[in-house]
Formats: structure tokens, C-alpha cells, sequence
């Protein structure tokens, strides 16, 4: 058998079934993976005591003959999910030391269904980022280079370790988050697949909150298969999240037939971006060109507040992120800083603030606390609400005319050196997510999947965007797409 | 709109981040370059639209007003940097 820790989760599934590997295996060949994968920084809390007992439980429970389909496959969490016992900070400094005393519902889900966790994965700080260069574990690096240029390049952000890790073969599948585009561009900087479900299908509950009305977890994986098999497992109701949906979690990967004939795709004029690369241009041509043979009909669409997407997310974002991070206040979890004589509770919240967040998330909360503060909040903070309805109101006028889905690129780039942006200024960054982040301010499933490598070797994905709730759909397209493109390429290992 | 040194203090303040003096100006700037952005949205014609509370036509369910959990004070406890006695410890509050 080839290496093990190379399988896709169907495939490690059917040869678990089968009884041609045990859980155990497929696990040793993961932690021996990421053994010798130390100069890509993905894997910050390896748990591998953790994840051999959860293998030979899972190996138990397949000899049983009582095996769901996560049963047996080790994947990698993000270090923003609550895991019990294991640190969970976010990437920060201020949750150091932290172990929850709970587990997160989507980690719950995964491990009844007896998945296996090899460890927590790097991100950018809070999830606040698109290099995962603002983590207090230090850069994620990119499996892939610009072709025998040696140059450390980004796996994008936040989920940039999940991206890594599925890349290089440390793990079958990774969790991720995504807030404005932190699985999707992740995704498409690493040449994997990763969706975004419909805001309220995955439980936020023991999710460490960035913000609260964007925040949706979801898979990230070598195949769009793989994906429809994890999201099963991690979705459905939670009463402990108030905004989870209860409606019935498909069987996804079932809704998986290929025929995407008849389905209307529609490719919005916004998303044409000036100064975007040829070699972008082109793939979501030939992505569109794709679909039409496989029997789609492809039609041009208008979604006319596309452009004022990024710029209502960087008000709502940072205000619910400014609340959502008041509770990190040196008392209940976390750091401290050493307190001064006669400093009192004040200087006790405002310095361990000012050592546990990093510039990116003390920017954020500020911005966020500006923009809620009196005389501002109407002005910025509900005029940014509005333009949410609006654009919202957008896809729904799409959706309204028949459209199944909306094909977009993921990125305005593919991956860039880390710490090519340093000088630039945040807004710079912002840029990233000039695609993805429209699908989280209007509540929509979004998928990104490797499309075709640029002219230097990089990957480049695509973006499908579909209704409410249709995520099987939504798989279904891209799996047809990822038939037509047939994107095979894996980075050469370096490291 | 432009944020000069004394609202960049007070911004930072009212976060509850302590920032050097001397950092000040840099912010301040950072502020202007993130605000300059956003102010794009003031050429979005919002008369009459709703600002959004909820991203899904949902209600919000309801639950039985009962404790759900209890007695786990220790687990509570357990990550804090100062507990004593079975209570969180911060500096004095009020003198």
C-alpha cells in the first residue's frame, strides 16, 4: 500500500472497512509525518498519546463492525477549536497555558464518530488574518514553492496550519474556521478543497469567537468527497449555540452524482477585478467552460455591492470582535501580566492586554471599539449593517432567478512570500479576501478547490457560492468541476 | 475623518490596551488607513434598509428556565491565574 498518511478520507475509510489497515497504522504513518515536517510549522500541540488511544478505540469499534465514516481517520484540529485537556489558545499569547475544561460540539461530533487527533494546527492570531503571520507560534510555511525558488511562501489564513498539514500529507483532513475567507483562501493557497458551510449548520459552541454573526467552521480536505464525508460528521443542531440550525444534516457525500446537468452558474462582473492576474482571469474561464460541458448552463450575473463587502466586514468584524474579546482580561483563564506596586484592576486589564494580543488583534479591537463608540455607531457600525442587507439582498435576487450557484476565483493571487507584505499597510491584507468574504457577510456556503497551477507552480482555486442550506448541491458542482479540472499536482517534498 | 493623538489614546483606552506614547502616532495613522477605507460605504445609498440582526431568517428557540449545569466550581477554577478560596483573585477594586 502507498504511504498511508497520502490516503483521502474515503479511501482510508473503505480500507479500514475492509480490513486492509487498522486506525493504528493509518495514525503512526500521520505522526511520523509530522515528525519530520518541523520546518512547516502546521502542527503546534502534537497529542499523539491522544490520537493512539483514540486509534485503537476506533480500530475496536471497526471490528465491532460499528463504524461511521470518520471512524479510524486522523485529522488535525485547529488550535481555535476547545479541546479538553489539550491547549486551545487561539495562536495567542493571552490563552497561554489554557486547557479547556470542555470540549467544542464540532470536535465532539468528529470524535463520536470516532475520529482521531493528532493535534491543534497554527493559525493567525484569533483568526484575525490572511498569512497566518500574526500567530504567536510563528509562521505556517506553504508545502509548495515558486518551482526550485527556495522562498518561505504563506498557506494563507487564518486556517494556515490546517492548509499545510492537509497539503503535505500530515493528516487526512483538518478542521478549519472562516470568518471572511480563512478556510477558502487557505484552500486555494495549498492546492486543497475547503468549504464553508451555511452560517448556523456547524455549531460555534466551544469555538473561540472572533466574529460571533461571520464565524463558521468547516472542513478542509484533499478531495471534494472528503469534504462531503467530514461536514456530515461535523454539522447539525446544538442547543448550546442559539444561532445553530436545527434542520436535518443531509447525508452529503450520498447527494454526490456528478450530473450537474441543467443547473444555472452564474459569473458575477464584479468579481472582475482590475489589475487581477491573466492567469486567474483564464482559470475562471476554463472553469466556466468546465461546468458548460458538463452540462451547465453559465450566465452572467450582477451583484452590485460586491465592492462594498470588504469594507463593511472591517466594521463589523472588529466590533464583534472588540466585544467578543473583552473577556480576555487576565482574571478568569489565560495570561497575566506582573502587575506593578499599586497598580490596581485597570493597569491589571490594560497591561495584560497590551502583552497578550499582538498588533493585528489589538488594531482590530480598537478599530472595533471605535466604531461602536458614542457618536460613531450609527455612522459606521449600523450604516455597515445596512450595506450587509444589501448585499445579502444581492445573492437573493440571483438565487431569486434561477441561478444554483456562483463561480468566482478564490484569491486575486495565489500564494505570496512570507513577509512580502510586512511593509504593506493592513488594508493591503485586507485584499485577500476580496472574494470569499461577500459569502460570510450574506450567511451562503462557499467552496474552494484547486483549479490549475500558475505559470511559477503554485496553485490556483476556484470558488463556488451556493443557496442557503444546499450544501449538497454545492458539492455535488464542485465535485464536477474537480472531475473537469483535474488537479492532481502535490508539492515536492522539501522539507 | 481623521483620528489625531488624543482620540488614539482614547480609543485606547476605552479598549483597555495600554499603548506607549510614543506608539501613538503610528496608530493613529493605522486608524486613518483602515477608516479612509470604510469610508466607502458612505457612498452606498442605505435609505430605508434595514440594518441586519440576523444573517438567517431564524428565531431564536427557547429553553425551559432551568440550570442545565452546576457544581463545577473547581473546573471553573481551573485555568485562572489567581483563584483562592474557591474565588477568582484580582487586585483591589475599590479602596
Amino acid at each position: 500500500m502507498t504511504d498511508l498518511n497520502t490516503l483521502t478520507i474515503a479511501g482510508a475509510r473503505d480500507a479500514l472497512r475492509k480490513r486492509e489497515v487498522t486506525s493504528l497504522e493509518l495514525t503512526e504513518a500521520c505522526l511520523a509525518a509530522i515528525e519530520a515536517a518541523g520546518a512547516l510549522n502546521a502542527i503546534v500541540h502534537p497529542t499523539p498519546d491522544l490520537a493512539r488511544a483514540q486509534a485503537r478505540a476506533a480500530d475496536a469499534r471497526i471490528a465491532a463492525g460499528e463504524a461511521p465514516a470518520m471512524c479510524g481517520i486522523p485529522l488535525g484540529i485547529k488550535d481555535l477549536f476547545c479541546t479538553r485537556g489539550v491547549p486551545s489558545q487561539a495562536a495567542s499569547r493571552i490563552l497561554a497555558g489554557f486547557r479547556p475544561e470542555y470540549e467544542s460540539t464540532v470536535t465532539q461530533r468528529l470524535f463520536d464518530a470516532g475520529a482521531v487527533m493528532l493535534g491543534k494546527l497554527n493559525m493567525d492570531e484569533f483568526a484575525m488574518g490572511s498569512s497566518n503571520e500574526t500567530s504567536c507560534y510563528g509562521n505556517a510555511v506553504n508545502p509548495w514553492r515558486r518551482g526550485n525558488d527556495a522562498t518561505p511562501l504563506t498557506p494563507g489564513g487564518s486556517s494556515g496550519g490546517s492548509a499545510a498539514a492537509v497539503a503535505a500529507d500530515l493528516c487526512l483532513g483538518a478542521t478549519g474556521t472562516d470568518t471572511g475567507g480563512s478556510i477558502r483562501q487557505p484552500a486555494a493557497f495549498t492546492g486543497i478543497v475547503g468549504i464553508k458551510p451555511t452560517y448556523g449548520r456547524c455549531s460555534r459552541w466551544g469555538i473561540v469567537a472572533f466574529a460571533s454573526s461571520l464565524d463558521q467552521a468547516g472542513p478542509m480536505t484533499k478531495t471534494v468527497r472528503d469534504a462531503a464525508i467530514m461536514l456530515s460528521a461535523m454539522c447539525g443542531h446544538d442547543p448550546k449555540d442559539s444561532t445553530s440550525a436545527d434542520y436535518p444534516v443531509p447525508d452529503f457525500e450520498a447527494a454526490l452524482s456528478g450530473d450537474i446537468r441543467g443547473k444555472v452558474i452564474g459569473i458575477p462582473k464584479e468579481y472582475r477585478m482590475e489589475g487581477m492576474p491573466g492567469e486567474i482571469e483564464a482559470l475562471w474561464s476554463q472553469g466556466a467552460q468546465m461546468l458548460r460541458d458538463a452540462g451547465a448552463e453559465i450566465r452572467d450575473i450582477s451583484l452590485p455591492h460586491t465592492k462594498y463587502a470588504l469594507p463593511a466586514y472591517y466594521v463589523i468584524a472588529p466590533a464583534e470582535a472588540s466585544s467578543n474579546l473583552a473577556r480576555y482580561d487576565g482574571v478568569r483563564y489565560g495570561h497575566r501580566a506582573r502587575l506593578a506596586q499599586g497598580d490596581g484592576i485597570t493597569e491589571m486589564y490594560e497591561k495584560t492586554r497590551a502583552e497578550g494580543f499582538g498588533p493585528e488583534v489589538q488594531r482590530r479591537v480598537m478599530v472595533g471599539t471605535y466604531v461602536l463608540s458614542a457618536g460613531f455607531y450609527d455612522a459606521y457600525y449600523n450604516r455597515a449593517r445596512r450595506v450587509r442587507t444589501l448585499i445579502k439582498r444581492d445573492f437573493e435576487e440571483v438565487f431569486a432567478q434561477g441561478v444554483d450557484a456562483i463561480l468566482t476565483p478564490a484569491t486575486p493571487s495565489a500564494a505570496f512570500g512570507l513577509g512580502e507584505m510586512a511593509e504593506a499597510d493592513p488594508v493591503q491584507m485586507y485584499l485577500n479576501d476580496v472574494f470569499t468574504v461577500t459569502v460570510n457577510l450574506a450567511g451562503l456556503p462557499g467552496i474552494a478547490l484547486p483549479a490549475g497551477l500558475d505559470r511559477q507552480g503554485l496553485p490556483l482555486g476556484l470558488q463556488l457560492i451556493g443557496r442557503p442550506w444546499q450544501e449538497a448541491d454545492l458539492l455535488n458542482t464542485a465535485q464536477a468541476l474537480e472531475a473537469a479540472a483535474g488537479f492532481v499536482a502535490k508539492p515536492g517534498k522539501w522539507w | 475623518m481623521s483620528i489625531d493623538l488624543e482620540t488614539a489614546a482614547r480609543v485606547a483606552r476605552l479598549a483597555r490596551i495600554r499603548v506607549d506614547e510614543a506608539a501613538l502616532p503610528a496608530l493613529a495613522q493605522e486608524f486613518n488607513t483602515i477608516l479612509g477605507f470604510i469610508e466607502q460605504l458612505n457612498e452606498v445609498d442605505v435609505e430605508g434598509v434595514e440594518p441586519m440582526t440576523s444573517v438567517t431568517p431564524m428565531r431564536l428557540k427557547r429553553r425551559a428556565d432551568v440550570v442545565t449545569e452546576g457544581n463545577c466550581q473547581a473546573a471553573i477554577l481551573s485555568n485562572a491565574p489567581d483563584a483562592r478560596e474557591g474565588f477568582f483573585a484580582v487586585p483591589k477594586v475599590v479602596d
